[in-house]
């Protein structure tokens, strides 16, 4: 741990550097590769939608060493039409899910269930979904999803600075396409729970980038006053200096994310801990990944366009320094510069 | 570049706002002796029980006409039914705003199918004549040898037997069909009447307005305006029975099996036009015209989500709720003090306070707001772990970062904590404005997630304020964290000063 430490104090003070902003186009080719392949499984295999989207009945029985024959027999003699989804969870319960039925049908399953199993008709635990429950769940987390973007777009654009806020917002509709197109791909279920962990991710993915531009901000507060850095150069030793931080908030913040998804998946077999912490977990990993990689060169980027950065960028290259505009520049010519064009970052408040 | 640095307060006391937390604990916690309130309210997924969540479904092109009061009287008819099976804590709660609510249902125990059949039924309005009345205790043997005219053997013994006192004879059941003769009390329990078939429904009331009749003194009256379809029917209906003898010149309006007025008809009606006078008071007007407004526009309700959670996969769920959240604050607490050492022990403080200030506030919340503790609830407590956490995790490195500048370990705290004050702000306004807008777009058990998720965050909050950073500031003045020692988690090493030398 000491070893890490120690590295933070490197990064901070501009020794040792990772080149975030210059290899962007590296990041912007891999990420653009995650998405082009979450919109190929979002469209050819499509999200697994749980019955909550689709309407339709689950029963869940809890007994010891439960069978899918006895469910299916069951399910026949309660003359149920269509498929019905059995599975058997842990090593105590079987479930048992259907399509949409009517109150006497859900009755006759629930008995034949309970006879079948030789359980007591209240033991079995049931959920009912209307058909139309699905577009309302649906249409609630859409309106949820504009509204955060709106919002929090508002208030990062006065609290940080409006282009910062662009970039943020572009980073977590990164990771939202691409935690939704892992699901495509993976074929997990899609429930409310993994929708509300989809939204949360929102929320999380914008901690760790807030933490970057705050940093981005106070080291670039009066860079135009001085030549000794470009804008890019100074976002660049943002992220070095808040990677420390980033990866230690994230490693914080996926431990009991984990811990949720070992117990939910473990001991309960399915249900909102599982459905909830699994789209966390992977929301979580892209959200980092993508306030280090996404998030700041998209900000740098944007940036760069101003003319006084263009200015200072002609002003610092006069200098002798090396641009790290476009990827055309080694990576290596910025490493090896050190810490000395960067001894004591004047440009800083 | 500490030029434009904000001037540091050195007068930051950081004993006394450590003993102001402890006095705001110590009141929430007598608070909560005061109140009562012994164990945190469980939701039903924790602790087994019934729960519908019904929609209300509008008719294409009647998009406009739901208002909220009508879903309020859905509501209330919805509580009655529920309230006649008579198990402690059911909860009948609108969630949502305006005229898109749903309706959230909770019965805990064991008795599902019955709540199920219970609320699946709208309520209707109906106009039927009254064919006998008497008061609501069960007749004496003598008293039922009078049966009323034109009507069963059958339901006149019924009539008879029927004890408007039970609670169970209060309930609405939406089982009354139209073209039946009915017995049913009124609302009160102090009248039970004999019915005849509904000869006017209330779809074909057009308007209902209480209102305040100036010229004969202070007489609250209620205004009736029936359709076309509605006014010959009730035009019919009061010509035929104005001038019956006593009770069969009465019309009863009945809601959902209830009887809830039965004006006599003292002309008839043909205009369409109706008023119903009496010794109303306010309140009693603005009741029946909300009763016949909502029956002008039956509202019906698709069920959109029904769950039955057994008492043994209830404890189950709290069990694995619980365990998570023992094994997620475990492994936090192991990675604070691996990578800050003795610093970790500031983080494993505050989590212990965070934790204890959400245990008291879900206690009085419980009782303030009936606050309920859900498996999604416990999921966003725990998740919220990370969140608190983090906020330590950005002072801490702040204050190291600080200190690689070249500072103490006791300005670094302070100077840090300026830096690092503003990023926490941000971030868990962030934060906060997810679990806000979580909590508006969501339906169900999942807006407990994004409750105990906000409610945390302001947790966060409070204690990295009041706690955390008042508490670095005193550690940072012992000798122990001052002189760098190893395990402190601030040596010259630990922050790669050292090696900054041999690079």
């Amino acid at each position: 741990m000491s070893k890490l430490s120690g590295l933070g104090g490197r990064l901070y003070r501009g020794e040792t550097s990772v080149n975030f902003i210059g290899r962007r186009r590296r990041w912007y080719t891999l990420s653009a590769v995650f998405v082009l392949l979450s919109i190929g499984a979002l469209a050819l295999q499509g999200l697994h939608l749980g019955i909550e989207f689709k309407g339709g009945s689950s029963f869940t029985v809890t007994t010891q060493n439960p069978s899918v024959t006895q469910a299916r027999a069951a399910v026949a003699e309660a003359g149920v039409p269509g498929e019905a989804i059995i599975q058997v969870l842990g090593d105590n319960k079987v479930r048992v899910q259907t399509g949409a039925l009517e109150t006497a049908q859900n009755n006759a399953v629930q008995d034949a269930l309970a006879a079948k199993f030789s359980v007591a008709v209240a033991s079995i635990d049931t959920q009912i979904i209307g058909p139309s429950w699905g577009k309302e769940i649906t249409r609630k987390a859409l309106y949820g999803l504009l509204g955060f973007l709106l919002v929090v777009m508002i208030y990062l654009a006065m609290a940080l600075e409006p282009k910062m806020a662009f970039a943020a917002i572009v980073a977590v509709v990164h990771d939202v396409f691409i935690t939704v197109g892992i699901y495509a791909l993976v074929g997990f279920d899609v429930t409310p729970a993994t929708i509300i962990g989809f939204l949360t991710i929102l929320g999380y993915s914008l901690y760790d980038t807030v933490v970057v531009f705050d940093k981005v901000r106070e080291n670039t507060k009066s860079i135009t006053s001085s030549s000794t850095k470009t804008y890019s150069q100074a976002v660049n030793l943002a992220v070095n200096q808040t990677i420390v931080r980033s990866t230690n908030t994230s490693i914080v913040a996926l431990l009991p994310v984990a811990s949720i998804l070992f117990v939910g998946a473990g001991l309960l077999g399915a249900g909102t801990l599982k459905d909830l912490s699994l789209a966390l977990f992977i929301g979580l990993i892209v959200g980092t990944y993508s306030s280090i990689f996404i998030a700041p060169p998209v900000l740098a980027q944007l940036r760069e366009k101003e003319p006084a950065m263009m200015a200072l960028s002609k002003r610092v290259n006069a200098r002798g320094g090396v641009s790290t505009e476009a990827s055309s520049t080694p990576a290596a010519a910025i490493n090896g510069r050190g810490p000395r064009n960067q001894p004591k970052r004047k440009g800083r408040k | 570049m500490s030029t434009t640095n904000k001037p540091i307060k050195s007068s930051s006391r950081p004993a006394r706002t450590l003993a102001i937390l402890a006095l705001v604990l110590v009141a929430m916690a007598s608070l909560v002796f005061i109140q009562g309130a012994t164990s945190v309210r469980l939701g039903l997924d924790l602790r087994g029980g019934t729960s519908v969540t019904l929609q209300p479904r509008i008719a294409p092109g009647d998009e406009g006409k739901v208002t909220s009061e009508a879903i309020d009287q859905a509501v209330s008819i919805i509580r009655q039914r529920v309230n006649s099976l008579g198990v402690a804590e059911s909860e009948v709660a609108a969630q949502g705003s305006g005229t898109n609510r749903q309706i959230v249902i909770s019965v805990p125990g064991d008795t599902g199918r019955r709540v199920v059949e219970l609320v699946g039924q709208t309520a209707e309005l109906r106009f039927r004549q009254v064919l006998a009345s008497a008061s609501g205790i069960p007749a004496a043997a003598d008293a039922a040898a009078t049966p009323a005219a034109g009507v069963s053997a059958e339901i006149n013994a019924k009539f008879a037997a029927l004890d408007c006192t039970k609670p169970e004879n209060l309930q609405g059941t939406g089982a009354d069909s139209p073209t039946d003769t009915l017995v049913a009390c009124d609302r009160a329990g102090g009248t039970k009447y004999i019915l005849a078939p509904a000869e006017v429904l209330g779809r074909q009331i057009s308007k209902a307005a209480a209102g305040l009749d100036t010229q004969a003194g202070s007489n609250w009256f209620v205004s009736l305006t029936f359709n076309g379809e509605g006014t010959s029917a009730f035009g019919a209906l009061t010509t035929r029975v104005t001038s019956l003898p006593e009770p069969t010149n009465q019309v009863a309006i009945v809601l959902d099996g209830l009887v809830v007025s039965a004006p006599r008809i003292t002309e008839a009606i043909p205009s369409g036009n109706a008023q119903i006078t009496g010794s109303f008071t306010q309140l009693e007007a603005q009741d029946l015209a909300n009763v016949l407004k909502y029956g002008a526009l039956p509202l019906a309700f698709d069920r959109g989500e029904v769950q039955q959670v057994s008492p043994t996969l209830g404890a189950d769920q709290l069990n694995a709720g619980l365990l998570a959240g023992a094994l997620g604050l475990l492994l936090v607490v192991i990675f604070t003090l691996l990578y800050y050492r003795a610093l970790g022990f500031v983080t494993v403080g505050s989590l212990a306070i965070a934790g204890g200030m959400l245990y008291l506030l879900f206690l009085l919340l419980g009782e303030w707001i009936g606050f309920t503790l859900t498996l999604a609830g416990i999921a966003g407590a725990i998740v919220a772990i990370g969140v608190t956490a983090d906020s330590f995790i950005v002072y801490f490195e702040r204050v190291r970062d600080e200190m690689r500048e070249g500072r103490t370990l006791r300005t670094a705290a302070e100077t840090g904590w300026v830096r690092a004050r503003r990023t926490i702000l941000v971030a868990d306004f962030v934060s906060l404005i997810a679990a806000v807008l979580l909590y508006v777009f969501s339906v169900g058990g999942v807006r407990g997630f994004a409750f105990t998720l906000g409610l945390t965050t302001l947790i966060d909050l409070i204690i990295i304020f009041w706690f955390t950073k008042p508490a670095l500031v005193l550690v940072s003045r012992s000798k122990f964290f001052n002189s760098g020692h190893p395990l402190s988690g601030f040596s010259s090493k630990s922050l790669g000063m050292s090696v900054a030398k041999e690079a």
